[in-house]
């Protein structure tokens, strides 16, 4: 275990809204983030993945257990941990080069050096020269790449993705798996992303984490060591396929089944 | 960012330098359909007086009450001073008099904007101050301004503050009401993103709260303009004694209707070019967002 290694012992989530009843949206959740490691998480909707990316984050405050980043407890947000939303949450009042650098001139660095940096981050995500154009005049695909960009001038060490690419047509979100795997491979962080498509969890993840139904917790975690890029003909993604949708399909089951009772 | 907003809007000229003469043909069209909306007007008063149907004593068409300006022009005073006699000060006395009744206007929506958005944000981000003031600002919001107006005498006398009070109230508890409706809207992940990248309250509320939520303020501040230009002359009529207002007061009190049609046209054309100033600065402040509040 590295000293980077982000640590998360006993993890548990339960809301308690004023007068209705708490409901415990995840339960007792263990895993150990490697450095570099691209990890996804999948599950049915409401297991609590989304809800574990923000105590991740440090956004939402955890009920038990403990995450600790190379030894120290996380206690709140920190650039060092990026989150990218599955809609890009730019700023409609900023142009894409000033939103790449928002956190940038946030943390004090002058207008000039601002404009640098996000020339080079523009270019490093292919959008070198949309840099005055207005968030409203990108494409969805464009969008989520400029706030990967954004993420990225932080340099963090782990950059979150909640289903980052829902919002976008097939064809886009191929191209958008591509770009992520290059990116992440040029920056070295690791990276925790959400998603209840099987597809995008083959084609991205060294680990994907299963999720139970709610209250979520770990069912199963399946590595996968196959090269990428990941052929969908390769016979092993097809066993791979198999292998989720069964695992899944159990949970939507029990969740439909706790519905009904209900 | 003004700046770039600024050099995007020449950039933007320029690469419609080819379609220029049709955008100036479209703004002549425009300025033709004005003079022909108005003339038409101006052109059926002047027939039903030409036919006898206008006493021109109570509605002089446009001729009469625009002839004799000196005459007019003579109960503008410069000084600003209550019951002013008016030492035929002419031109500048009317452009005078146009200064001090925009300037109560302006000082007025200025302390009521930036108050009002002060009370909001008050309300929204500490409990004890909207459990406190929530109940009575419900309370006082729909209270006509002209309803005030006994009070603003009652409080700062005869002057120029009562004329500013009332347009200050005329805006305060719309944007106060508006402020804290907006705050509830601003998207949960704009907020998680300044949080992220370590901003401070302070930096959160400038420069992603308030920009988040200008543009619903501004269309708030556009909608009470005219109501705030309505009260400014009733406050200038009764508790100021000078300005548009007191003019008007003036003309009614000694029967002068030329005076009377000649002050509704001056205050007419002021309000037009206070909406027009005010898109202006709305186009240039809030460059992300259409004229007509929707995003471009």
């Amino acid at each position: 275990m590295s000293a980077e290694t982000v640590t998360l012992q006993h993890v548990g989530k339960t809301w308690c809204p004023v007068g209705r009843p708490s409901v415990e949206a995840l339960r007792d959740f263990s895993i150990d983030i490697e450095p570099g490691e691209f990890i996804v998480l999948l599950g049915p909707s409401g297991c609590g993945k989304s809800t574990l990316l923000y105590m991740l984050a440090g956004l939402e405050d955890i009920s038990t257990g403990t995450i600790r980043e190379g030894g120290r407890e996380i206690t709140g947000p920190s650039p060092d941990r990026g989150l990218i939303f599955q809609e890009a949450a730019l700023f409609p009042w900023l142009t894409i080069a000033q939103n790449v650098s928002f956190g940038l001139s946030i943390q004090g660095l002058g207008s000039k050096e601002c404009e640098q940096r996000a020339r080079e981050l523009l270019r490093s995500v292919g959008l070198g020269g949309l840099m005055d154009k207005k968030p409203d005049e990108l494409s969805g695909g464009m969008r989520q790449r400029a706030a990967c960009a954004r993420a990225l001038a932080m340099r963090p060490k782990l950059l979150m993705m909640d289903e980052p690419f829902a919002a976008l047509d097939v064809q886009t979100r191929a191209k958008m798996q591509d770009f992520l795997l290059q990116l992440w491979q040029d920056s070295g962080a690791s990276i925790v992303l959400v998603t209840h498509s099987i597809d995008e969890a083959i084609a991205l993840a060294d680990r994907v984490v299963v999720f139970t139904a709610r209250p979520g917790t770990v069912k199963t975690i399946v590595p996968i060591d196959i090269p990428r890029p990941r052929a969908s003909r390769d016979p092993r993604v097809h066993e791979l396929r198999d292998q989720f949708t069964e695992l899944l399909a159990d949970e939507v089951d029990r969740a439909f089944a706790e519905q009904e009772a209900l | 960012m003004l700046v770039t907003a600024r050099a995007r809007m020449m950039r933007g000229t320029r690469r419609l330098g080819v379609a220029l003469p049709i955008e100036n043909l479209a703004k002549y069209t425009q300025f033709g359909w004005a003079v022909a909306s108005i003339g038409l007007f101006a052109g059926l008063w002047e027939l039903a007086w030409a036919l006898g149907y206008a006493n021109p004593l109570l509605l002089p068409p446009p001729h009469i009450f625009l002839s004799n300006m000196s005459r007019t022009l003579s109960y503008f005073d410069n000084s600003d001073a209550i019951g002013g006699t008016a030492a035929s000060s002419g031109l500048v006395g009317l452009l005078m008099t146009c200064v001090f009744t925009t300037l109560r206007v302006v000082t007025g929506l200025a302390l009521g904007f930036v108050l009002g958005v002060a009370a909001g944000a008050l309300i929204h981000y500490v409990t004890l101050a909207r459990n406190l003031l929530t109940p009575l600002i419900l309370l006082l919001a729909p209270i006509s301004p002209v309803a005030w107006l006994p009070v603003s005498i009652f409080l700062f006398g005869i002057g120029n503050v009562p004329a500013i009070f009332l347009v200050f109230i005329t805006l305060f508890f719309a944007i106060t009401l508006s402020t804290v409706a907006q705050l509830e809207t601003v998207p949960r992940s704009y907020l998680n993103v300044a949080r992220i990248m370590g901003a401070s309250e302070r930096q959160t509320f400038l420069r992603v709260v308030l920009p988040s939520i200008l543009p619903s303020l501004f269309v708030t501040l556009r909608l009470n303009l005219f109501a705030a230009w309505m009260v400014v002359l009733i406050a200038e009529a009764v508790g100021v004694g000078s300005g548009l207002g007191q003019i008007t007061s003036v003309a009614r009190s000694t029967f002068n209707a030329q005076l009377t049609f000649f002050t509704m046209g001056i205050i007419g054309l002021l309000g037009f070019f206070f909406d027009w100033s005010l898109r202006q600065i709305q186009a240039r402040l809030l460059w992300w967002v259409a004229p007509n509040g929707g995003r471009r």
